[in-house]
C-alpha cells in the first residue's frame, strides 16, 4: 500500500491524503503541468516532497535507502534515454547497475515480443524511430522484474492501435505476475477501459478517484 | 667551454622584440588582443624577477617555516585560479572538494618526491622544494581545470543520462561512471601526450634551463625523468580524487541529482 501525507512538492503537487493500493493498475490522469509526472518521480524517488511524507507498505520513502528503492519501483520516464550501444547493451543495463546474472538471448528477444518490437539484438539504437525507442525503454523497465512499475506515458510516441496492444499487453502482465503498475495518459477512454482504479490531477491537486 | 652566458638586461630586453612582433600581426589582422598580450607580458617579467629576488633571499636564509609558507601561497593560488575559471558553475562543495584535492594530492607526491627520490637534505632545502613544488601544483592545476571543466558539463549535457541510469536502479556512481572516466581522461591525456615527444619533438623546459645554466646533460636529464614522473603521478592522484569525491556534490544524500 502506498499513502501520502500531506504531500507537497514546490508549488507542482499538494496531496494531503491519498491511498493506492497495491496490485492491479492504477491510472494517472490530468492536462498537463497537472503534477501527473511529479508524482511518479516522487514515487521512484528521484525527487522527494518538500514536505510531507509517502509510505511504502508503513514505511517512510525519506528512510530507505534511494538506490534499493528505485530497483523495487521501477520507471520509465516520459522521454526516456536510450544508452550507446546496441539493443541489447539497453536492454541489460538495468540488470548490469543491479549486478545480476544477464539473462539468455531468448529471455531478451521475448521482452522485445511483449513490446511488439521486432529488431535485431545487435542492432544499434540509432536506427530506432522514436516509437521504437519508447518500446525498447518499456522492455528495458519490464525485464527488472520489479514489484512496482511506474510508466509515464507509455504510448505517447505510438499509434493508437500500438498504443492498445501495449495496453493490453501491460495489464495482463501486471495482473498475471501480480504486479502494481501505476501508468499516467492522457488516453482518457485507455485509462478508463484498462486501470482498475483512476487518478485525476488537476493544478497539482486531486480532483477524483483518490482513497480507494 | 663550461663557461655560463649570462643574460644582461639589455640582452632580455632583446627578447622583447617577440611581442613587438605579435603586437604587429595582431594590429594587421584586426584581433582585438593586444592589450592582454601586453598586461600577461609585463606581469610575467615582472612577476619573474620578483619571484627571482624571493628566490635569492630564500636560497640565502633556508628555513622549514618559510618553505612551508610558500608552498601554502602556491597551493592557495592554484585552487584560487582554478575557482576564478569556474566560479559560475563551481558549487561551495565542489571548491572545497578542488581544495581538499589539490592538497593531498600535491603534497603527497611532493614528500615522496624530495624524502624518497632525491632525499632532499634538510628537507626543506628551498633550493629542490620550491622548483619541485612548483611543477607538480603547477601541473596539478592544470589537470584538475580540465578534470573539473569535463566533469561540469558532462553533468549538466548529459543529466538526462544520468537521471535516467538513476531511475533504473544505478547508483550515483554508476549512473556518473562514463561522465567520471571521460574527465579523468581529458584531464590526464595532455601528460601522458607530453612524455611521447619529450626528448623528440622538444626538451622540456626544466631541463632545457638547467642545461643551459650549466648542469651535465646527463644529470638534468635524470632530474627530468624523476620530475616528469612525479609530475605524472601528482596529476593523476590530484585529478583521481577531484574526481572520486567531486562527482558526490552533484547528487543529495537521498542520491538524487541536485537541481
Amino acid at each position: 500500500m502506498i499513502q501520502f501525507r500531506d504531500v507537497r512538492y514546490q508549488t507542482i503537487l499538494d496531496i494531503p491524503s491519498l491511498t493506492i493500493e497495491t496490485g492491479g493498475v492504477t491510472a494517472i490522469t490530468g492536462p498537463s503541468g497537472s503534477g501527473k509526472s511529479t508524482l511518479l518521480k516522487l514515487l521512484n524517488k528521484l525527487i522527494s516532497p518538500t514536505s510531507g511524507s509517502i509510505l511504502l507498505d508503513g514505511i517512510d520513502l525519506s528512510s530507505i535507502d534511494s538506490v534499493l528503492h528505485r530497483r523495487d519501483v521501477v520507471m520509465l520516464r516520459q522521454s526516456p534515454e536510450l544508452f550507446p550501444g546496441n539493443i541489447r547493451d539497453n536492454l541489460v543495463i538495468g540488470l548490469r547497475f543491479r549486478k545480476n546474472q544477464l539473462p539468455p538471448d531468448e529471455d531478451l528477444l521475448a521482452a522485445l515480443q511483449t513490446v511488439r518490437l521486432e529488431k535485431a539484438l545487435d542492432a544499434d539504437t540509432k536506427t530506432l524511430s522514436g516509437g521504437e525507442r519508447q518500446r525498447l525503454a518499456l522492455a528495458r523497465v519490464l525485464l527488472l522484474d520489479a514489484n512496482i512499475i511506474l510508466l509515464d506515458e507509455p504510448s505517447s510516441a505510438l499509434d493508437e492501435s500500438t498504443a492498445k496492444v501495449i495496453f493490453e499487453t501491460l495489464t495482463s502482465y501486471a495482473r498475471d505476475h501480480h504486479k502494481t503498475l501505476i501508468t499516467v495518459t492522457h488516453h482518457a477512454d485507455f485509462a478508463q477501459r484498462y486501470s482498475d482504479r483512476v487518478i485525476s490531477l488537476v493544478g497539482g491537486r486531486i480532483v477524483e478517484g483518490g482513497a480507494v | 667551454m663550461n663557461t655560463i652566458l649570462q643574460l644582461t638586461p639589455v640582452q632580455v630586453g632583446l627578447a622583447y622584440i617577440f611581442v613587438l612582433l605579435v603586437l604587429l600581426f595582431l594590429r594587421l589582422t584586426g584581433i582585438r588582443r593586444e592589450k592582454e598580450l601586453l598586461i600577461s607580458s609585463i606581469r610575467m617579467t615582472l612577476q619573474l624577477i620578483l619571484v627571482g629576488y624571493l628566490l635569492v633571499w630564500v636560497f640565502a636564509n633556508p628555513h622549514p617555516l618559510i618553505t612551508v609558507l610558500i608552498i601554502v601561497v602556491m597551493e592557495s593560488f592554484a585552487v584560487f585560479t582554478i575557482w576564478r575559471k569556474f566560479r559560475k558553475v563551481l558549487t561551495r562543495e565542489l571548491t572545497r572538494v578542488i581544495a581538499g584535492a589539490m592538497a593531498i594530492g600535491t603534497l603527497s607526491c611532493i614528500t615522496y618526491f624530495l624524502l624518497i627520490v632525491v632525499q632532499a637534505n634538510p628537507w626543506f632545502n628551498p633550493q629542490y622544494f620550491i622548483p619541485i613544488a612548483g611543477m607538480m601544483i603547477g601541473n596539478s592545476m592544470t589537470g584538475i581545470s580540465l578534470a573539473v571543466k569535463n566533469l561540469t558539463e558532462g553533468m549538466t549535457v548529459q543529466r538526462n543520462i544520468v537521471e535516467e541510469a538513476l531511475v533504473l536502479g544505478a547508483t550515483p556512481r554508476d549512473a556518473a561512471r562514463e561522465i567520471m572516466n571521460g574527465s579523468f581522461d581529458a584531464a590526464i591525456l595532455p601528460t601522458i601526450h607530453s612524455m611521447v615527444g619529450m626528448g623528440i619533438v622538444f626538451l622540456p623546459g626544466m631541463m632545457t634551463g638547467q642545461i643551459l645554466s650549466g648542469t651535465d646533460p646527463t644529470t638534468a636529464i635524470a632530474y627530468q625523468i624523476a620530475i616528469m614522473l612525479g609530475i605524472l603521478g601528482s596529476v593523476s592522484i590530484t585529478v583521481f580524487l577531484l574526481i572520486q569525491f567531486g562527482y558526490k556534490t552533484f547528487f543529495t544524500a537521498q542520491q538524487q541529482l541536485r537541481p
